[in-house]
């Protein structure tokens, strides 16, 4: 099975800080994987590196078996990568539709579209109630709502209906329930088990060990910029696993990078 | 590994609606804030509406006549053209201090050019042009690669720009027979079309032709899209793929190209070309985008509310004056329409679901 991402001997210093540290990542096909660390442990370097937002130093990223060599998150985002940030990158002053199409809106055919430019709004629209419709998230009335009346997970839920519906290879996630209630978390990770479901691989960056436990297929652990281990979250406890994250115990070591 | 924590099982029994709209009853204030919400326009509208019937009674027919209420048209027309680049910059969270310098730089420009130099108008008015997007070009690279606040970046061109124009003019106007002889093209848009009692000036169908094509770049375009975004928040504007350096350049170039031909406009309107008129312009721009409901935060408010802004000021000038009020009421009653537009978008942004 080919991983969707490998990256190997990825480093990444900044002046005297080394951010990444020979680090190796990898995800495979339909798996949520979840990456946790401390704070400071460069968990949130990796996946930047993964998804174009910074350039390693040094080390391979393979994205399909191919090697990448993304300037931008825009490159990553044209081959299918998506990433939801932790702060959604969402404008909550345009509406849902107009969020969900920022940088890669519909023209309209002919004339109207190629010579005055004109956006297809309908279009835009259609699709955009439907793919939020799919992951059950809105009734149909109030697409055109601009985003700053919805709640804290429905703003969520339009961001990962965002990456779902365009994302090809993988999406990225950060800390996608840190802001959210205990009812809207709860949304939030049934989302992201749809998602897996339609066969889309997820990297989840997440400090909450319960969520974490309970929807990532495998769970990189990083310490001290780089990959510690990979360990199956049924064989192990959320204790270990905090545990393994502090330098409190050994890591397994057959898993061991 | 699905299982749920304990504290989460309760969560079964509750409520999974989540993100659905609620639909709870809406106080009459409420529903008015959430209108005007959406149509940020319509307060300017109203306003525009009530002070027009206000100063038909206060002022009598007079005010009310064909050739008044085409004459205020005339009287905001450059400084509707030069809130319409206003508000181009305004909407991303700018704003441009240099705008009628810019103005008044291209139309000497143009004049120097056509009138003393002998190039011919269609040429010089096109160095204008391009002029005024140069300039323009200058503000948004200060702004994006230098990362200097607009205000300030704008408080040094708008002394640079007016600057050079003095020294292009040796402060010398160019007087309206000289610009009959050599460069008629200059005052074009000074010619009007009769209806009725109206003159209508080509000057204010240029400007109502430079707000429709500009409302339909930032409604219907992608690019327009990208330009509410980027005010509204240019972190996540960046986040979500668009080019946020490169489209701030252009909406500074494209509001420069307007403040050049605003430039050409007021030769027509002027009659001359003044390198001391139009000083307060840069501040009367402004005026008119925020009396039009246009939020200073950027993001929010639609062009057209800059046109209204602008023609509510020239109806408050026009009335007040016909009403036999002194000069100096009608600063201060502009002084509190500005103060009552800003409490307004204030409470309006402060809208909830």
């Amino acid at each position: 099975m080919t991983p969707v991402v490998s990256a190997k001997g990825i480093v990444k210093r900044y002046g005297h800080v080394t951010a990444i540290d020979h680090s190796d990542f990898e995800l495979l096909p339909g798996e949520i994987l979840a990456v946790i660390g401390d704070n400071g442990a460069g968990k949130s370097s990796i996946v930047k590196a993964i998804c174009g937002a910074t350039t390693p130093d040094e080390g391979e990223i393979l994205i399909e078996g191919k090697p990448v060599k993304f300037s931008s998150p825009i490159e990553a985002r044209e081959m299918g990568i998506e990433i939801v940030y932790q702060n959604l990158a969402l404008s909550p002053a345009l509406s849902i539709a107009d969020n969900m199409f920022t940088g890669r809106e519909i023209r309209k055919p002919g004339f109207l579209g190629k010579f005055l430019r004109m956006l297809d709004k309908p279009a835009m629209e259609t699709f955009a109630r439907e793919k939020l419709t799919e992951l059950g998230l809105m009734t149909v009335q109030s697409i055109k709502q601009p985003v700053e009346t919805l709640s804290g997970g429905q703003r969520q839920g339009v961001a990962v209906a965002r990456a779902a519906a365009f994302a090809s290879k993988f999406i990225i996630m950060d800390e996608p329930t840190a802001a959210l209630g205990v009812k809207e978390s709860r949304k939030v990770l049934e989302l992201i088990k749809d998602v897996r479901a339609r066969g889309i691989p997820i990297i989840l960056i997440s400090h909450n060990m319960p969520h974490v436990f309970e929807v990532a297929d495998r769970i990189h652990i990083h310490r001290l910029g780089k990959r510690l281990c990979i360990i199956d979250p049924k064989d192990y406890t959320m204790s270990d696993a905090v545990a393994f994250m502090t330098g409190a115990k050994e890591p397994p070591a057959q898993d061991a990078a | 590994m699905t299982t749920k924590a304990g504290y989460e099982q309760v969560l079964d029994g509750s409520d999974t609606k989540v993100a659905q709209f609620e639909t709870r009853r809406h106080t009459v204030l409420e529903r008015v804030q959430h209108i005007l919400h959406n149509n940020p326009t319509f307060v300017p509208v109203i306003v525009l509406m009530l002070s027009l019937v206000a100063f038909w009674i206060i002022a009598g027919g007079r005010f009310f006549s064909a050739f008044n209420l085409s004459l205020i048209t005339q009287q905001v027309s450059i400084i509707g053209m030069l809130a319409a680049a206003q508000s181009l910059i305004i909407i991303t969270a700018g704003i441009d201090l240099s705008v009628a310098a810019i103005m008044i730089l291209m139309s000497v420009i143009m004049g120097n050019l056509a009138v003393n130099m002998g190039v011919p108008a269609p040429l010089a008015i096109l160095a204008g042009c391009l002029g005024g997007m140069a300039a323009g070009a200058m503000n948004g690279l200060l702004i994006t690669k230098i990362k200097l606040p607009p205000f300030i970046t704008t408080l040094g061109t708008w002394s640079i720009f007016f600057a050079l124009n003095l020294w292009l003019s040796g402060a010398q106007s160019i007087r309206s027979q000289d610009i009959d002889k050599n460069a008629e093209l200059l005052k074009f848009f000074g010619n009007a079309i009769k209806l009725g009692g109206a003159r209508i000036t080509f000057g204010v169908i240029l400007m109502i032709v430079i707000f429709v094509v500009l409302w339909y770049m930032l409604n219907k375009t992608a690019w327009g899209r990208h330009v509410y975004a980027i005010g509204d928040d240019m972190e996540a504007a960046e986040m979500s793929g668009i080019r946020t350096e490169r489209t701030l350049v252009s909406v500074y170039m494209l509001a420069g190209l307007v403040c050049a031909i605003a430039g050409w406009a007021s030769i027509g309107r002027v009659g001359s070309i003044s390198p001391q008129s139009f000083y307060e312009g840069n501040l009367q721009s402004i005026t008119a985008v925020v009396i039009g409901g246009i939020s200073l935060f950027g993001g929010r408010g639609s062009i057209m509310g800059a046109l209204f802004g602008a023609l509510i000021v020239g109806v408050f000038q026009s009335g007040l004056r016909m009403a036999g009020v002194d000069v100096l009421w009608q600063v201060f009653a502009i002084g509190w329409l500005i103060i009552i537009a800003v409490a307004i978008d204030q409470w309006i942004r402060r809208v909830s679901a």
